[in-house]
């Protein structure tokens, strides 16, 4: 059973970047792909989605490295203090080398740091979690800082390849400390990758190599396609989120033998709304206790969590609160963790505009 | 274990302008001017809750009429 329970840590802050675009789904540009089955007041509607943010020049790295710089001046954090640095994300820089070494240079890290890229998605806040957990104790690494999220630029094709008004671009940070004394970070994590191809970008990695056809269009479920763009199979993706997302928590409580109602706050993966607010209902959660970023951010992927504590908590959990967070997704993937804030930093949200892409490691 | 009528009604709970006497056992479903992916994932949902069964797309896809889906929840319960 994928248990974990670390004790003597503690999360000492979050933060999150995202770009100063807003794209509006209430105003959709010929850049945007809104079905023509629904106005965009209904469009918002259903999905839960108002705007997003979206940015064609920065990379989840640019959003992650102001995010970290913002978070660690605001915890006053030494630089060369911090000793492992962990990426999770599903847009990488380069295939290589690994983002986090590119990170580790940008934000001028001690040479003396573990860095490495972790790639899953929706669920990736949780696992980096708790593999930055795992780094930390009597004898092993005191700080370390997690970067995850998605901004995926995208290939473009004129007139084509538009932007999915579901999703939007965020890149967060979360520094995780050793503390003696402390109750720590309780997890529940789970796999099934029977359903590797419910969400899947078909071509351009190692199995399917990038090749001529890559960028035709086909029809997948009436949608034209190429096979480089991310496809979902709706339907199964919903299903699995409304059944999983409940037992992971309720596991995790019952592992744990806490009763999962006494928690402050639910910080569900941000997937859409109406797969959220069935989660919420299955579990019998009052409105109040689930915060939700997906009307002004959309679904951010692996930053949603983060993004959401920045954008909905601040100033109101630093302390005392009880956290219960689950993701899931793409995988498929999903994890839950429950943790208690004790003077936890969670910074302003961090706002980046297009100049401040990453100029010194292109090539 | 719900009834076939039991089922019936709580799929046409999903739609909001179809009248529920338009829906029976025989409806082929996807013929339904107000069927869409939305109201897929509301059944998907209703089923969820009811049944304790997770569907796929491809299980609303094979099925045509509200019979055939409800056939297909029983064999999953």
């Amino acid at each position: 059973m994928a248990f974990l329970d670390f004790k003597d840590v503690r999360i000492a802050g979050v933060s999150a970047g995202v770009p100063n675009r807003i794209a509006s789904n209430l105003h959709p540009t010929a850049d945007d792909k809104i079905s023509s089955d629904y106005s965009p007041e209904e469009y918002v509607k259903t999905t839960g989605v108002k705007e997003r943010r979206s940015s064609d020049a920065l990379t989840t790295a640019d959003l992650g490295y102001y995010a970290a710089e913002r978070l660690i001046a605001d915890l006053g954090w030494e630089k060369n203090e911090i000793e492992a640095l962990i990426f999770v994300s599903q847009s990488h820089d380069y295939i290589l080398p690994a983002t986090a070494c590119i990170l580790q240079d940008r934000l001028g890290l001690n040479k003396e740091c573990y860095a490495f890229d972790g790639s899953i998605g929706c669920s990736g806040w949780v696992y980096g979690l708790s593999t930055a957990a795992s780094l930390l104790g009597e004898g092993k690494m005191k700080k370390v800082l997690l970067i995850c999220g998605d901004a995926k630029k995208r290939f473009r094709i004129p007139g084509s390849l538009l932007r999915d008004p579901l999703f939007g671009c965020a890149a967060t940070a979360t520094a995780i400390e050793y503390a003696k004394g402390e109750a720590g970070i309780q997890c529940h994590f789970g796999t099934d990758g029977s359903g590797f191809d419910a969400i899947i970008i078909p071509d351009g990695g190692s199995r399917s190599p990038i090749n001529p056809h890559s960028l035709d269009f086909e029809d997948v479920e009436g949608k034209q396609m190429c096979r480089m763009e991310t496809r979902m199979k709706g339907v199964d993706v919903f299903s699995f989120g409304i059944t999983t997302a409940p037992k992971s928590v309720r596991k995790c409580a019952e592992h744990f033998g806490f009763d999962y109602l006494d928690a402050d706050y639910f910080i569900f993966h941000q997937a859409n709304m109406k797969m959220n607010n069935m989660i919420a209902k299955k579990l019998k959660l009052p409105e109040e206790k689930v915060p939700s970023c997906m009307y002004c951010f959309g679904n951010t992927s692996s930053a949603s969590i983060p993004l959401t504590i920045v954008s909905e908590l601040r100033g109101k959990c630093e302390n005392g609160k009880q956290f219960i967070c689950c993701g899931f997704g793409v995988g498929l993937s999903w994890g839950t963790i429950r943790f208690t804030s004790n003077n936890m930093i969670v910074s302003d949200l961090v706002e980046v505009d297009d100049s401040q892409a990453d100029k010194k490691h292109v090539v | 274990m719900k009834s076939l009528d039991e089922f019936v009604e709580l799929f046409a709970e999903q739609f909001e302008e179809t009248d529920a006497s338009e829906i029976t056992a025989a409806t082929v479903f996807h013929d339904l001017e107000e069927w869409s992916s939305l109201i897929g994932l509301s059944v998907v949902a209703m089923v969820d809750e009811e049944f304790e069964v997770a569907l796929k797309g491809d299980d609303l896809k094979n099925s045509v009429t509200v019979e055939d889906l409800y056939n297909t929840v029983i064999a999953k319960v």
